[in-house]
């Protein structure tokens, strides 16, 4: 794994003092983080400890929050989240977000492209020969694995210059989960930043260079890779895995 | 055997009504969540401006059925921009009571003005007569109503599935808040998709001047029918919107054929049915919204 350059913080994801609620409850507080160009950030914590509410929260849909979401120099704080997603943001939800209503094709063609390096449907063809195959399907039609490569796939092809992926390898067979790694190495090293939700904290340590520990709506750790692998029996017992 | 079918054709005449404008309905509702209740009165509202531009200007129905769907357009496009927008963001409930009232606004406007007895409307020359198929004979109008409204549906439909403007009505019908958040601006289509709906009503309106009773209150019986549709059909969905708008005219059609006094219940009871062994109904899908 090659470090990515030194970045400022003007590049790249920055998130600054981010609270959120729901309703009286605060799950998120006073979170700040950065993931630089091409870097792969995760995020690990249990169940609850607001993983999922923080990427929703960076990508606008959580309506309850305060603190500032810049992205590449641009403050997005006030902005929906289609304007967020125009400004290189490509979230892939926990739940894959595949259309049953769209065609395999349909769901890769419905975000515009934002990105100067976004991948054209053949580079996703080429990489990913079950959509081509499958292109007139329905998109729910294929498997588990196959939504999960739909997903990531349609928002490399807005050129999104970084990648939201909110546990994408959970439920999958070890062979999906080492094609993600892969994926994920991939658009590294062409420059893409990733903001990793993961449990799997053995997966998260094959591709992540940095990684946040979040518990009750806090950042509690921020690792290296390195020490996050030393540690790693402690953080297992840490998150009750 | 003739009778039989005499109210399958009587039955598709009244199903184009609610198919049309269940159509409306469902669009409607795939871009902004919103339940239009004003769905009824807009219905009546294209029956009225038929009349009433017949009356006024001696444009009669062939025009009618381009004009008053355009006028009708424009008239959604205002209602969504003067008020069913600044509802969107709360919940559903408040666009429900907008638009239940709205409905009621519009019928008493129309019944202080033109009163309760019903505007008079003469039906196009070559509509009237009766078309004999074998030892059958079926009126004109009603066959032609039926052809027209299928026309109108498999636009609708390629619309729907063969456009870019389809694909995100029906991405965003399926998840909103994602179709957002893929960077798709839903917001720049909810205007027009609204005035889209609204004409669907007022076209079908168009098609029931010659045909029905026009009065202001023509769209108060209708828009409950509608809703048994809406229901039967699963709501948002398309394709359940016209499959249980002529179905819901055919339960109609031979209900009060076969059983007068029981035709409206009988409907009710085909939608409860359907709400026993499918809750989302026909074509509805379980986890939309």
């Amino acid at each position: 794994m090659t470090e990515p350059k030194a970045a400022s913080l003007d590049d790249g994801l920055v998130v600054e003092g981010l609270s959120a609620w729901y309703g009286e409850a605060r799950v998120l507080n006073d979170v700040s983080l950065h993931v630089g160009a091409g870097e792969v950030v995760t995020l690990v914590g249990r169940n609850g400890a607001g993983k999922t509410t923080l990427l929703r929260s960076v990508m606008g849909l959580h309506k309850h929050q305060e603190g500032a979401v810049r992205f590449d120099g641009t403050d997005l704080s006030k902005q929906g989240p289609h304007r967020r997603a125009r400004a290189g943001l490509g979230w892939v939800q926990d739940d894959r977000g595949v259309y049953a209503t769209l065609t395999v094709e349909e769901n890769l063609l419905l975000p515009p492209v934002t990105g100067a390096d976004a991948w054209p449907l053949e580079r996703i063809y080429d990489s990913f020969g079950v959509l081509a195959d499958r292109r007139a399907a329905p998109g729910t039609t294929l498997s588990g694995g196959e939504q999960q490569m739909l997903a990531i796939a349609r928002v490399l092809r807005t050129g999104a210059r970084i990648l939201l992926l909110d546990e994408p390898t959970e439920g999958l067979a070890p062979v999906i989960v080492q094609r993600i790694g892969e994926i994920i190495r991939t658009v590294s090293a062409d420059g893409v930043a990733v903001l990793l939700v993961e449990q799997n904290v053995r997966f998260a340590s094959t591709v992540a260079h940095r990684h946040y520990l979040l518990a009750q709506g806090r950042v509690v750790e921020h690792l290296g890779n390195t020490e996050f692998k030393e540690r790693r029996e402690e953080l297992l017992e840490h998150l009750g895995m | 055997m003739n009778e039989i079918l005499q109210y399958t054709v009587q039955g598709l005449a009244a199903g184009s009504f609610y198919a049309l404008a269940a159509l409306g309905l469902a669009v409607i509702f795939g871009v902004l969540g919103v339940v239009n209740f004003a769905h009824g009165a807009c219905y009546m509202l294209g029956a009225v401006v038929s009349a009433l531009l017949l009356q006024n200007f001696g444009l009669g129905f062939w025009p009618a059925l381009v004009v008053v769907p355009l006028i009708m357009f424009v008239f959604g496009i205002l209602l969504e921009r003067l008020l069913v927008r600044f509802l969107v963001a709360l919940d559903p409930l408040y666009n429900f009571l907008l638009t239940f009232g709205l409905s009621l606004v519009l019928v008493d406007l129309i019944k202080r003005q033109y009163g309760v007895s019903g505007l008079p409307y003469t039906r196009p020359e070559i509509l009237s007569g009766q078309v004999t198929v074998g030892d059958v004979r079926l009126p004109t109008f009603q066959l032609f109503v039926f052809a027209f409204s299928l026309v109108v549906c498999v636009l609708v439909w390629l619309l729907l599935t063969k456009t870019r403007i389809g694909m995100i009505v029906r991405a965003s019908t399926e998840r909103p808040e994602l179709t957002r958040a893929l960077g798709v601006d839903v917001g720049r289509w909810v205007t027009p998709v609204f005035g889209f709906g609204i004409a669907l009503a007022g076209l079908a309106g168009v098609l029931a001047a010659p045909f029905r009773a026009i009065t202001a209150d023509m769209g108060s019986n209708f828009v409950i029918i509608l809703f048994a549709v809406v229901v039967i059909g699963g709501l948002g969905s398309v394709l359940g919107a016209v499959v249980a708008g002529f179905l819901v005219g055919l339960v109609e059609a031979f209900g009060q054929a076969y059983a007068p006094t029981f035709a409206q219940v009988v409907i009710f009871v085909v939608m409860a049915l359907v709400i026993l062994v499918k809750p989302s109904g026909l074509f509805g899908r379980e986890e939309s919204r």
